[in-house]
């Protein structure tokens, strides 16, 4: 239960971050796309830097969490058809509602309640995957 | 001049803040929650939570994964706090004539709302992954499915941008 408070603190605090940083803008990330400004891409690029040291440090140095438990840095399995399709399909969703899943549920919260038929849309989408992705290449 | 201060915290941050604030992510989610970014599973969670009796894929103890479901009410939570007391445009950050309850009734606001939150979920689950589990945490890790997902996500976008957006758009 602490972790979860934990995570919903993280959260709070992304939530705010995703709003201020225009991340969860439909314009900037049309803007993205279309090459017109380095916003999206210096964020994301500045993102990633910082994950990568966050990793660098925890396997060099072996550190530990809060509570000491070990950092076990696991890797999803590389099934390279169903990452390159997914992510065209996903790509397609991102360019037409401007939000990824975080911007979806921060926008919602901010009380675009439109937006919550795009979410629910997402979770139906889900749901379709999950029906027929044993017809699906992985 | 305390008017301008606050005008200055309630603008928009330039993009080096914010990539740093994103990127404080992936440790503050290691070190304080020993878990790994990732947020499209959410949408998987609340298949499975709501009906459990569907297919196989859903049949799983999605309360054991629960973190990041708290992680995505506190990111909603946090959009609130922002936009009630952090942010002083009144500009929607999204274009309404695509985004309202009335654009549903159109073929257009159909198939932006709808048609593109399908595909965000269909496309995340199947690329086993969205923006935060791919383009952050997988390129963190130096994961080269992760790359393989955020090629096709700009392929996607860029298709949809370049080609289908602009027949689209009013």
């Amino acid at each position: 239960m602490k972790r979860n408070l934990t995570c919903l603190a993280i959260g709070v605090y992304f939530g705010i971050v995703l709003l201020k940083s225009e991340v969860a803008s439909w314009f900037r990330i049309q803007e993205m796309f279309r090459f017109e400004a380095l916003h999206m891409y210096g964020i994301i690029g500045i993102g990633v830097a910082m994950g990568a040291l966050s990793v660098w440090l925890v396997q060099s140095r072996r550190l530990r969490a809060l509570g000491g438990e070990p950092i076990e840095l696991r890797s999803k399995p590389a099934e390279y058809r169903a990452q390159l399709l997914g992510g065209i399909v996903f790509g397609c969703g991102w360019a037409l509602t401007g939000a990824c899943p975080g911007p979806l549920y921060a926008l919602v919260g901010a009380g675009y309640l439109p937006m919550l038929v795009v979410l629910l849309s997402a979770v139906a989408g889900t749901y379709a995957y999950g029906v027929v992705r044993e017809k699906l290449p992985h | 001049m305390l008017a301008g201060l606050l005008e200055d915290v309630r603008g928009p941050w330039p993009w080096w803040i914010g990539g740093i604030a994103i990127g404080l992510m992936v440790p503050l989610l290691l070190f304080l929650a020993n878990r790994q970014f990732g947020l499209s599973s959410t949408l998987r969670h609340i298949c499975a939570a709501c009906l459990p009796s569907g297919p196989s894929f859903f049949r799983y103890d999605w309360r054991k994964d629960a973190w990041n479901l708290f992680l995505v009410a506190g990111v909603a939570i946090g959009g609130g706090l922002a936009q009630r007391y952090l942010i002083a445009s009144p500009e929607a950050p999204m274009p309404l004539e695509l985004f309202s309850f009335d654009a549903l009734g159109t073929p257009r606001g159909l198939l932006v709302m709808v048609g593109g939150g399908f595909l965000v979920g269909f496309g995340s689950r199947w690329a086993n992954g969205c923006t935060s589990g791919h383009a952050i945490m997988g390129l963190s890790l130096r994961r080269p499915a992760s790359l393989v997902a955020v090629i096709g996500f700009f392929v996607g976008g860029l298709f949809v941008t370049w080609f289908v957006l602009p027949k689209v758009l009013p």
